[in-house]
């Protein structure tokens, strides 16, 4: 399998995990590199990326996979091909060939920034870490038939600490479950809205750090 | 710390719509730009990054040294509230300023029910609506596309319109504006120089009066205005100005590919169609030049499909070699070829199948009308016999679905031609039985029909619209001829067709229900979800309007029209007479046969109309 390592930062931000794809199957073209197609009735060139990255959140750390069909590609060169034609805020960091499994991606390091316009409360910093310290953290999810579920955070996150990055940001680093089960670091917002309705910030907005395999090495 | 804007977009349906940022989206440097263009388009940018038009004008505009051009469109309803509750003036993609900063605003017009996204999109970038509460040379306001031959519903919130094509007159208008700005001319002195453009149409420089029973009386062209707009048309396709690079959206729109112009006009004359006439004279662009240009385009953009423009594909004379040309490069590329508005000629068959070899595409027809008699008396030449034996082809190919558009209500129509509907769609569906292969899916027939709507500078341009009782009536005839499960039909809601109707033959004084109608709350208009009759309504109440008098009343044939004041090449005594025709149900042959003299071919400097010389 091929596979690219991307940042998605700045205004690229918004687009969804389909326009991504999108984005990356006319850049393969653009750059005259023909990739795998899916077969049968309208045959699509094929990329995966792994784990969609929630719209609105930047990662340095994305993954894409591939195949090239003749396999005469030199992936080295691939990044700075890639990105001469790439939307603003999608940049290809590397390109390799990996035989790593998607499925070993079990972690996530994210830092969540929350932002707090007239300053950031007293109380905040020691009442999120004692919220996150103690028993069960109890958040509603929207399932996939449209019903709402009570989910348990506290076995989902690994380890969390947190920092204030200006008078006004609290930074919240956190390493969760990336897959089976997935935490959306957006949940631990929600958590902190929930249980400390007084902490709850103006806005926050989160970034994906690392991605990990269960030995704890970075995940590529 | 994140601004207000980021903060909205995180609440807000398909945010990456309002960022800009796509590949080959076009940044200058703000100290290098003296003339900056909000390219306004009235609708959300799925509709407005498909435009064709849209596309070339910004590259028009940005190849001028000095000038920046960027994009506008009509947030969504969650958005604009949003933008409302925290005060955000509406503004472009590639700077993010705001609108209110720019030069020139500038909007293309492509479908009446965009009037009231016009002012909408106005008052969201916080600019006063009516051109004469616009004082200086900032945010003067223009506007072209389609709709503009008879501007008039907008003439009180558009500062001058750009009759024809843009790609030569628009650098024209930048040039003046620039030299108006350095010259510090008042706007009214840089309207009166505007005005000199071969094909800008001032309409604060003409003054219409009225009779007592509300027909127009007189235009008077203040002294220096031209007496009539002569539309302005590219003389040579070739050589014309065509982006082979252009944005390629993100996020995924409407049009979701490369988009070919192959030729502009059309040879067949449809009387109920507006584009056919406005659009002459006839004028192609080579295979080779098409050929050249649709490799660029797709190597540039990476797209996986690219499609042919015109408004009759078939028509093209050097159709084989560009499709050959085209599926050359196409097919090992999987790359889809599709080729719209073909006709259901023998040669287009045997193209059709061909062209099939990436991805099938649907099979459509557009009869409009049920009966030869009529099919004759609106001139849509095509006949029952090539639309079956086309059905026939198609289905022993493995086709299994057609979809078949109809009007109703075009002038002279009968219970009879209606009813000829149901028995055409009958037909089809025993060429199925004899020909369909892969029986066991059975057959899918999708029937759509129009409310008509009759446009200026068409020969149906005096036509008295059916009210919309008589519609829903015929509508109902229809349907209680259809007796086929497998049909599935469909008809356009009375409402909207009334409303445009009212908008394409507006004159001057239905600007005053816009604005009312725009203080209700009117825009989206074309989206089910926004569109809301009932305030339409009361809007002309407000104004004082009866939108009858644009509709069903019909023009009388001796009767000043509002929009006299433009010359779209076609005169009014070709008009007059393919009326007659009409009402005799008589065709007349294309333009190919026989030049049958509608005059636009005196546009062409070398008076040159479809590659032949004047008769």
């Amino acid at each position: 399998m091929n596979r690219l390592l991307f940042e998605k930062t700045g205004d690229a931000v918004w687009l969804s995990h389909l326009d991504l794809m999108r984005v990356f199957q006319r850049a393969f073209k653009r750059a005259d590199i023909m990739i795998w197609h899916s077969q049968g009735f309208s045959p699509r060139a094929y990329v995966s990326i792994a784990l969609p990255l929630p719209v609105g959140s930047e990662s340095g750390c994305e993954i894409l996979d591939f195949e090239i069909q003749d396999g005469s590609v030199d992936l080295a060169k691939l990044p700075a091909l890639l990105n001469r034609t790439m939307p603003a805020g999608i940049r290809v960091l590397e390109a390799y060939e990996s035989a790593v499994k998607i499925k070993h991606l079990t972690r996530l390091r994210a830092q969540i920034t929350l932002e707090y316009d007239r300053g950031i409360p007293e109380q905040a910093g020691r009442a999120i870490a004692e919220l996150f310290s103690g028993g069960p953290v109890l958040v509603k999810k929207r399932t996939k038939s449209g019903g709402e579920a009570e989910l348990d955070l506290k076995p989902m996150i690994f380890s969390l600490s947190l920092r204030e990055a200006s008078a006004q940001e609290l930074e919240l680093t956190a390493l969760v479950s990336a897959q089976n089960p997935s935490c959306n670091p957006q949940l631990l917002v929600n958590a902190i809205e929930t249980h400390l309705p007084e902490q709850k910030p103006d806005f926050a907005r989160i970034k994906r750090l690392e991605i990990y395999d269960e030995q704890g090495n970075p995940f590529r | 710390m994140t601004d207000q804007f980021h903060r909205l977009l995180m609440r807000v349906q398909k945010p990456a719509r309002y960022v800009g940022g796509e590949y080959n989206q076009i940044i200058k440097d703000k100290t290098d730009v003296d003339v900056r263009v909000a390219f306004c388009f009235p609708d959300t940018y799925e509709i407005g990054m498909s435009n064709i038009g849209m596309r070339i004008l910004y590259g028009v505009m940005n190849e001028m040294p000095g000038v920046w051009c960027e994009r506008v469109f009509a947030p969504w309803g969650d958005m604009e509230d949003e933008m409302r509750a925290h005060d955000l003036p509406l503004w472009a993609l590639e700077s993010h300023d705001a609108v209110k900063d720019f030069d020139l605003v500038a909007f293309t017009l492509g479908y009446e029910m965009c009037y009231s996204n016009v002012l909408n999109m106005l008052e969201l970038a916080q600019i006063p609506l009516l051109a004469k509460e616009r004082d200086g040379l900032e945010n003067i306001v223009f506007a072209g596309g389609v709709c503009a031959v008879n501007s008039e519903p907008l003439a009180d919130f558009i500062d001058f319109f750009s009759i024809g094509e843009g790609e030569e007159s628009t650098p024209e208008i930048i040039e003046c504006y620039r030299a108006a700005k350095k010259k510090g001319l008042t706007k009214q002195e840089f309207l009166h120089e505007v005005a000199k453009i071969e094909g800008v149409y001032v309409p604060s420089l003409y003054t219409h009066t009225y009779y007592e029973d509300g027909t127009l009386a007189a235009i008077t062209p203040e002294p220096g205005a031209p007496e009539r707009v002569k539309k302005r048309i590219v003389q040579d396709l070739n050589t014309a100005y065509f982006p082979t690079k252009t944005i390629v959206p993100s996020t995924q729109i409407v049009h979701d590919r490369s988009n070919l112009e192959i030729f502009r006009g059309c040879i067949r004359g449809c009387r109920f169609c507006q584009a056919g006439f406005c659009y002459r004279p006839i004028r192609a662009k080579s295979a080779d030049v098409l050929c050249k240009q649709a490799i660029e385009s797709l190597e540039d953009s990476g797209n996986s499909e690219i499609t042919l423009a015109s408004l009759s594909t078939s028509d093209y004379r050097e159709l084989e070699a560009l499709a050959d040309g085209l599926l050359e490069y196409c097919e090992p590329r999987k790359i889809n070829l599709s080729l719209p508005s073909l006709r259901a000629d023998n040669f287009s068959r045997e193209l059709m199948m061909r062209i099939q070899k990436v991805r099938k595409s649907g099979l459509t027809f557009a009869p409009e009308a049920g009966t030869q008699r009529l099919r004759d008396a609106i001139n849509k030449n095509v006949t029952e016999e090539e639309i079956l034996s086309t059905c026939a082809t198609a289905f022993s190919g493995g086709w299994n679905s057609v979809k078949l558009y109809f009007m109703l209500g075009l002038p002279t129509e009968t219970d009879e031609d209606v009813v000829g509907i149901a028995e055409l769609v009958y037909k089809i569906l025993q060429v199925w039985r004899e020909n369909g292969s892969g029986k066991k899916r059975g057959l899918s027939i999708n029937l759509a029909t129009a409310y008509f709507v009759p446009k200026p500078f068409t020969p149906f341009q005096w036509a008295a619209q059916i009210t919309p009782e008589e519609y829903l009536r015929r509508v109902h005839l229809l349907q209680a001829n259809l007796h086929a499960k497998c049909v599935d039909y469909r008809y356009h809601e009375s409402d909207l067709s009334r409303l445009e109707s009212v908008m394409a033959r507006g004159d001057r004084r239905v600007g005053q229900a816009l604005l009312e109608a725009h203080r209700l709350g009117c825009r989206l208009d074309g989206w089910d979800e926004y569109f809301d009759y009932e305030k339409w309504l009361e809007a002309f109440r407000r104004a004082g309007i009866d939108p009858d008098f644009y509709t069903t009343r019909g023009f009388a044939a001796d009767e000043l029209l509002p929009w006299q004041t433009i010359d779209v090449g076609v005169t009014t005594k070709f008009l007059l007479h393919e009326r007659e025709k009409a009402l005799r149900s008589e065709s007349t042959p294309d333009c190919r046969t026989h030049c049958n003299g509608c005059g636009a071919r005196m546009l062409s400097e070398r008076r040159l109309c479809d590659e032949s010389p004047a008769v």
